[in-house]
Formats: structure tokens, C-alpha cells, sequence
């Protein structure tokens, strides 16, 4: 591992050394490092003095590990800055040709440039917090838990990987620096979104919750490495000169993918899906796993919550019987325009968890579709504190239309999953676009021809047999 | 050495390159040439293990590019069309980071270091930043990273173009003693006079495909036909009759020469001699006519654009793609 690593060091050597010689890394280093945290101070010092003239201590002891935090983040986002550029700029500027032709791996590359971009703005920032908190030390006397100063520092750290990572990934990915510039907002938008997020939780003083932030910030940030590892090839890098979006191209790789061998609708049935469905036997084994898990934890909350039988008129359950379906009757619910409701409704569910996948690396694409299991145990687990049968009740609340229903939603979360990993899976395609493609037109594919198929039957029973069901099941009737 | 058998490259829908079949031995040069765009610079990086084939194989240095890409690349030394320098570093800092990437110990990469910028005129801007020298100085720098970890296999884009006449025949000289050191070396260039003096062995690409290879001779034969000589005489022929021996063909006549083609210029040059002398005709001079590289560069991607007529027309395509088997 450590003899891996020392190639790339000699590449994070070289890079450092550029950046220290470029006066436009170098200035504003400094200037957010040496200079901001005495403006930072100052501003801590008027502060302090407005509102302790109302009381407000409180506030004025939370101001300074937020502007810590800020003192912190400044130098780290020229982190983006470097990241973006690593690659596409070495690309624009012809130097990644001799280092790709070095026997230098992928991945030493990769690490190289990530250790790069991320040291020197974060011993910057780390240099500007330190001045920032020796200032506040001497003019106001704040002291802090060593427990808090690691945990700014860690989230300071884990932010700049998180950056610097989805930078490097957005940077091998284009072929000029314009495109990579054009492409930052994916990282900005969201990182100044969880500093926004991060900054309520340091005025709340809710420290637990930023340990928290450090965690899913590791995890992300490991994702985006690993992603990066997969995804910076010299093919890549080389491949393609320019930055053109190839519509013909795209629609043949999706539709190729999508019908695959088939000559008919019959092959595409008899071959193409189960093929397809074999290649989603171990995301749809997680999904199994995970809908399994989230039913249980619903079940389980419903004691942590101190839920009692009439809080959500459970305890009326017991008396859903024949009455009950006629007023549905009354409503119009046995229709066909109920059926396509609930077919439409389900459709909309795993499109949406879909489009949501793709952003989120499958994520929380999976957690949308987790919610209605979520619901069914936890109305299971309160329905079962009136004395139902927790089977019973949920056998009421599924079937038999569940039986149709959760297995599509398996299998529409396993393509979801998928499409997520299609980003991070190495070398699962030559191209994040190919891999996307391909993992989209395999979502397609199970989406059209076996959810669609199973959310329609699954709302025919949902519409004309579950009510029934239920009836019986919950009122004897 | 290097052998490429069917090396294919594919971009979507672009075929870059198409089945292309070489060979170079140790201590031979091919150059490697055709219009821009034509599938040289992607063959060449297909040859470092920068790019994979799409179809066939090439082994470069004894190594399979795909299978042994990291050996093929410490094998390799590659000059690109565009060095990319890095403009903030000097010269020394420059070639000692490549010579760290390849391994070298502190020590080689001292001398050799010293020993390129020597030989290739850098010596006294050693220390000055590369974004100040001059497009020569950079193309002459980025030539000693491609030679400094003494690679068996050169590949070479444009190794002279932006040099004035004096870099370019240090760089000349320097590829020629790469040869003689029983180094392989591929040189893609536009520079065709460089070519027939540097080139062992010509592939002239277009869309991806050689549409014929050869020494510079029998390109020459292939496409120009055999060679022609000129023979100066001390007499005016105005109103002198005289003929040739069978083995020439008359094909112009001026004041005081004669041009002829012969199919053997060994047997035939001194039978024409011979008889001009025996008919009292002196011979001052015998030349043979030049025979461009340019005149078949041109006439060979000219006439591509038909692939049956390229076939029948250079047997020699096929028989090299062949021999490469």
C-alpha cells in the first residue's frame, strides 16, 4: 500500500510546489489565512460587546465556534478552485500526455492530484483557524474542549475531501477547465447547502448532530474517491477532445443496451429481462434487506415515539367492516379510474426515486422508496398496542395486492441502487456516461416491462380485492 | 521491437484506426506518415498503453500493450506533438520529477540530466524557468524527458517542427545515434525530406489506414516507377544520332543530356556508358533524377480513397500487413 503511495507523492510533490509558485493560489492563501481570522476577530469582539449589552451570552458564546467553522472553510474552498482544474487543465495544457505515458497507475495519478489539491488549502485553513483562535484566546479569553477543536477540524477536513473529491471527479471527466467550472455548481450548490445546515447546528449547539455530518461526509467522501479511482483513466483523459453531448450516440448505446439481442417483444421477455433481472440479483438482495429493515425500525419507533392506540385513531381499526366498503363504494373508489390512480401514483413514486438516484449515487432514490414500508411498520407496530396481530394488521394493510406490489418496488429500488453504482463500480463501463446509459437502460427495461405490468395488477387487486381483505381481516366482516 | 497486428481503435462511432499492421526491429526507424487526423497520434498512443485497442494486438518492446501497460510504458519514451511542459518548473526540476516517476536514483538522474541538457544545448538555462524558453528550447527539452530514462522504444511526433535549421539536425543527429544504439523508433512527421534521411522504413497513413509502407526505395519504385538517370555528355546532340542499349529507355533528351529509365541500374548504367563512349559521345556526368518522398507521399494519399483500387494498386500494403503476421 505504502509503496503504491509513494509515486503519487512524487506527483503531490510537484503540484504543491506549482501551486506555492502561482500568485493567484498564493494570495488569496494568505489573505484568508493570515488576514481574515484578525477580521473575523474583530468581528467576534463587536459582536460580543452588542450582545452582551442585551444578555445575550448565550448567543455570543455560540458566534465564535461558528465563525471558527467559517475561519475554517474560506481557505478550503480554493480547494475547488485546484480540484477542478487537476485534471482539465493539465488536459487543456497538453502535460497530462507525458504523465499518462508514464508508468505511473491510474490510481497513483488520482491520489496524487487529490492529496494535492486538498493539502495546501487545508494547512491553510487549518493555519487560519489556529490564528483565528489564539486571536479570540487573547482578547476575549474563549477556551474550547480539545473534544470540540477535533471536531472542527475533522469537519474542515472532511469537507475539503468531499469537495475536492467530487472536483477531481467533475475534472476528469471534461476536457477544459470552462466545462469544469461549468459543471462546480453540483459540488457548490450542495456544499453550501450543508454549510448552511452545519452553521444552524453550531448556533444550536448541537454538536452531536456535526458528528454526525462528519460521518456521512466520510462516507461521501469515500464514495467520491472511489468513484474518482474508477473513473480516472488515461482512456478517459485522452479519449474524447471534446466536451459534446452526442444525442444520436446516446439514444443507440441506450436503445442497444435496452433491447439488447431480442428480435421480438417475445425474446425480449424470454431473454433480455430475465438476463437483466439476473444482473440485479444482488441490488435487489440489498433492497430485500434494507425494505426488510426500514419495515422493523417503523415497528420499533412507535415505542421510542410513545405512541398510544388513539393518538392516530388506530383503535377505530377494529371496527372497519362491510359499512366501511360500502362508503368506498359511495366514493367511487371501486373503478377503474381508482385503479389508475394508484397505478399512476406508484409510476410517479419510482420515477421520481429514479431521477433522484442518479443524483445521489442511488441513495436517496432507495430512501423514497423505503418510506412506504417505513409507514406500513410503524401503523403495524401502533396497530398492534390496540391488541390486532401485528401479522394480521399488515397482512390487512398489503394483501393481497402487496404481493405484487413489493416485489416491483424490489425490483424498481434495485435498478435505482444500480444506477447509483453504475458511478462508483469499477470499471463497470469505459465511461461514466456509458455506465449511466447502460445502468439506465436497465432501470428502462425492468421499469416497462415487468414494474409497470406488476404496479397494474397490483392496483387492480389493490382497487377490488384488498378493501375486502381488510374488511374481514380487521372487522371480521 | 514493435509489432502491431490489426490494431483498431474506435471512438463511438469514429473508426480512428483501422487494422493497422507494423513492424519495427531494433535499431530501425519508421516514420509515420499522413495527413492530419489520419490515425498517427492515436496509433501512437495506443503503442504507450494511453489508449486500448478496440481490436487486434501490439507488443511493444516485447511487452503486450494491453496486458503489460505498465512495463510498456517504463519502456517507452514518447515525444508528443504538444510537450506540455510545465511552465513554473526549471529545466532540471522538470526532468528530475519524470526521472523520480521512472524510478531513477538520485544519482543517474543527476548525470543524465546533465548529459541531455548538454547535448541538447539547455546547459546554460538549466535554471531558468521553462515558461520563458523559446518554442525551440521547449521542444528540445521535452525531447530529453522522452530520452531520459533510456527507453528501447522512441516515439517521436513532429520531434523537429518548430526548431530552427541547427536544433533540427541536433535532433536529427541525436535520432540517428538512437539507431545506431539498436533503439526502435517510431517518428511521425510532416517534415518528409526528414523522413527519407532519417527513415528506414515509410507507413503512410490515411482514415486510419496504412495505405502503404516500405523502405524509402521501393516506395519510390512502387509509385514513381523505376529510376531515372541523366547522363551529361561533352558533346551538343543537336543533329547527332546515337542509341541506347536495350536495358534503357529513353524518356527525354536536352542540349548535352539524355534521361533514360532502367529497370537494373547496376547492369544497365555501364552498358549506357559504354556504348554512349563506343559512339564517341564523352560522358561528363551520370545522375539519377530525384525521386521526392513528397511525389509519393502525395501520389499515395491521393489516389487512397478507393480501397479496391488501393489494394490492387500497392500489393505491398497487403504483403507488409502480411509479413507482420
Amino acid at each position: 500500500m505504502l509503496a503504491d503511495l509513494l509515486p503519487a507523492l512524487i506527483i503531490t510533490r510537484r503540484e504543491i510546489r506549482d501551486q506555492l509558485r502561482d500568485w493567484r493560489i498564493v494570495l488569496p492563501i494568505v489573505v484568508l489565512t493570515l488576514i481574515f481570522p484578525f477580521l473575523a476577530n474583530f468581528t467576534t469582539q463587536r459582536i460580543l460587546g452588542f450582545v452582551q449589552k442585551y444578555g445575550a451570552n448565550l448567543l455570543a458564546e455560540r458566534f465564535i465556534p461558528f465563525l471558527l467553522m467559517i475561519v475554517g472553510f474560506f481557505p478550503i474552498s480554493i480547494s475547488l478552485v485546484i480540484a477542478l482544474e487537476s485534471f482539465a487543465g493539465e488536459t487543456e495544457r497538453r502535460s497530462i500526455e507525458p504523465l499518462l505515458s508514464s508508468p505511473l497507475t491510474d490510481s497513483q495519478l488520482y491520489i496524487g492530484k487529490l492529496l494535492a489539491c486538498v493539502l495546501t488549502p487545508l494547512f491553510a485553513s487549518y493555519l487560519g483557524m489556529g490564528v483565528y483562535l489564539v486571536g479570540i484566546y487573547y482578547t476575549t479569553s474563549w477556551r474550547t474542549e480539545p473534544q470540540f477543536l477535533l471536531l472542527i477540524g475533522l469537519l474542515t477536513g472532511v469537507q475539503a475531501l468531499v469537495m475536492v473529491s467530487g472536483a477531481v471527479v467533475i475534472s476528469t471527466q471534461t476536457t477544459s477547465v470552462r466545462a469544469a467550472n461549468l459543471l462546480a455548481s453540483f459540488i457548490i450548490i450542495p456544499v453550501a447547502l450543508l454549510i448552511q445546515v452545519e452553521a444552524v447546528m453550531m448556533l444550536w449547539a448541537d454538536y452531536q448532530v456535526l458528528w454526525w455530518a462528519v460521518l456521512g461526509q466520510v462516507v461521501l467522501a469515500g464514495l467520491l474517491v472511489r468513484m474518482g479511482v474508477t473513473h480516472m483513466n488515461r482512456e478517459e483523459l485522452l479519449g474524447h477532445e471534446l466536451d459534446t453531448l452526442n444525442l444520436r450516440w446516446t439514444w443507440r448505446a441506450f436503445s442497444t443496451q435496452f433491447i439488447g439481442e431480442a428480435h421480438s417483444v417475445k425474446q425480449w421477455y424470454l431473454h433480455e429481462i430475465p438476463r437483466t433481472l439476473r444482473k440485479l440479483l444482488l441490488p435487489a438482495g440489498l433492497m430485500i434487506l434494507v425494505l426488510a429493515a426500514v419495515t422493523f425500525l417503523g415497528a420499533v419507533e412507535v415505542k421510542n415515539l410513545g405512541i398510544s392506540p388513539g393518538t392516530l385513531g388506530l383503535d377505530r381499526l377494529q371496527v372497519i367492516d362491510s359499512q366501511i366498503l360500502g362508503q368506498l363504494r359511495q366514493y367511487g373508489f371501486f373503478t377503474a379510474s381508482s385503479v389508475a390512480a394508484i397505478w399512476w401514483h406508484n409510476l410517479r413514486a419510482v420515477s421520481i426515486a429514479a431521477v433522484l438516484g442518479i443524483f445521489t449515487l442511488g441513495v436517496v432514490g432507495v430512501l423514497v422508496l423505503m418510506l412506504p414500508m417505513g409507514i406500513i411498520g410503524f401503523v403495524t407496530g401502533a396497530a398492534s398496542l390496540t391488541g390486532l396481530s401485528p401479522l394480521t394488521t399488515w397482512a390487512a394493510f398489503s394483501m393481497p395486492h402487496g404481493l405484487l406490489e413489493i416485489p416491483a418496488l424490489i425490483l424498481s429500488g434495485a435498478a435505482i441502487l444500480q444506477l447509483g453504482a453504475s458511478f462508483v463500480t469499477p470499471h463497470y463501463r469505459p465511461s461514466i456516461g456509458e455506465g449511466l446509459i447502460s445502468a439506465l437502460a436497465d432501470w428502462a427495461k425492468v421499469t416497462l416491462g415487468v414494474v409497470v405490468p406488476l404496479f397494474l395488477l397490483s392496483a387492480i387487486l389493490e382497487v377490488f380485492v384488498s378493501p375486502h381483505l381488510m374488511a374481514r381481516l380487521l372487522g371480521g366482516g | 521491437m514493435i509489432q502491431t497486428e490489426n490494431l483498431s481503435k474506435r471512438f463511438n462511432d469514429f473508426l480512428a484506426v483501422d487494422r493497422v499492421s507494423l513492424q519495427v526491429s531494433s535499431g530501425q526507424v519508421l516514420a509515420l506518415l499522413g495527413p492530419n487526423g489520419a490515425g498517427k497520434t492515436t496509433t501512437l498512443r495506443m503503442l504507450t498503453s494511453v489508449l486500448k485497442p478496440s481490436t487486434g494486438w501490439a507488443r511493444v518492446a516485447g511487452y503486450d500493450v494491453v496486458r503489460q501497460a505498465a512495463r510498456v510504458r517504463a519502456s517507452v519514451g514518447i515525444l508528443t506533438e504538444q510537450h506540455g511542459l510545465y511552465g513554473r518548473m526549471t529545466a532540471v526540476e522538470y526532468l528530475d520529477f519524470f526521472g523520480q516517476i521512472y524510478h531513477m536514483s538520485p544519482n543517474i538522474r543527476r548525470k543524465r540530466t546533465d548529459t541531455l541538457l548538454q547535448q541538447f544545448g539547455l546547459g546554460d538555462e538549466r535554471k531558468r524557468r521553462i515558461g520563458e524558453y523559446s518554442k525551440g528550447m521547449r521542444q528540445k527539452l521535452a525531447l530529453a524527458r522522452a530520452l531520459y530514462h533510456d527507453p528501447p522504444v522512441l516515439l517521436m511526433d513532429e520531434p523537429t517542427s518548430a526548431m530552427d535549421p541547427e536544433s533540427a539536425r541536433l535532433v536529427r543527429d541525436a535520432i540517428q545515434g538512437l539507431r545506431n544504439a539498436r533503439r526502435t523508433i517510431i517518428v511521425c512527421t510532416h517534415n518528409l525530406p526528414e523522413a527519407e534521411e532519417l527513415a528506414d522504413k515509410i507507413a503512410i497513413i490515411q482514415r486510419g489506414r496504412i495505405i502503404i509502407s516500405g523502405s524509402v526505395g521501393e516506395l519510390k519504385n512502387r509509385l514513381l516507377g523505376t529510376p531515372q538517370y541523366e547522363v551529361h555528355l561533352g558533346v551538343n546532340l543537336d543533329g547527332f544520332t546515337f542509341h541506347l542499349p536495350e536495358a534503357a529507355r529513353q524518356t527525354a533528351q536536352g542540349e548535352d543530356w539524355i534521361r533514360y529509365q532502367v529497370d537494373d541500374p547496376r547492369q544497365a548504367n555501364p552498358q549506357v556508358v559504354q556504348s554512349l563512349v563506343s559512339q564517341n559521345l564523352p560522358v561528363v556526368g551520370l545522375y539519377e533524377v530525384p525521386r521526392s518522398l513528397e511525389k509519393v507521399y502525395l501520389q499515395a494519399v491521393g489516389s487512397e480513397g478507393n480501397d479496391t483500387l488501393q489494394m490492387n494498386e500497392y500489393p505491398g500494403a497487403e504483403a507488409e500487413t502480411e509479413h507482420a503476421g
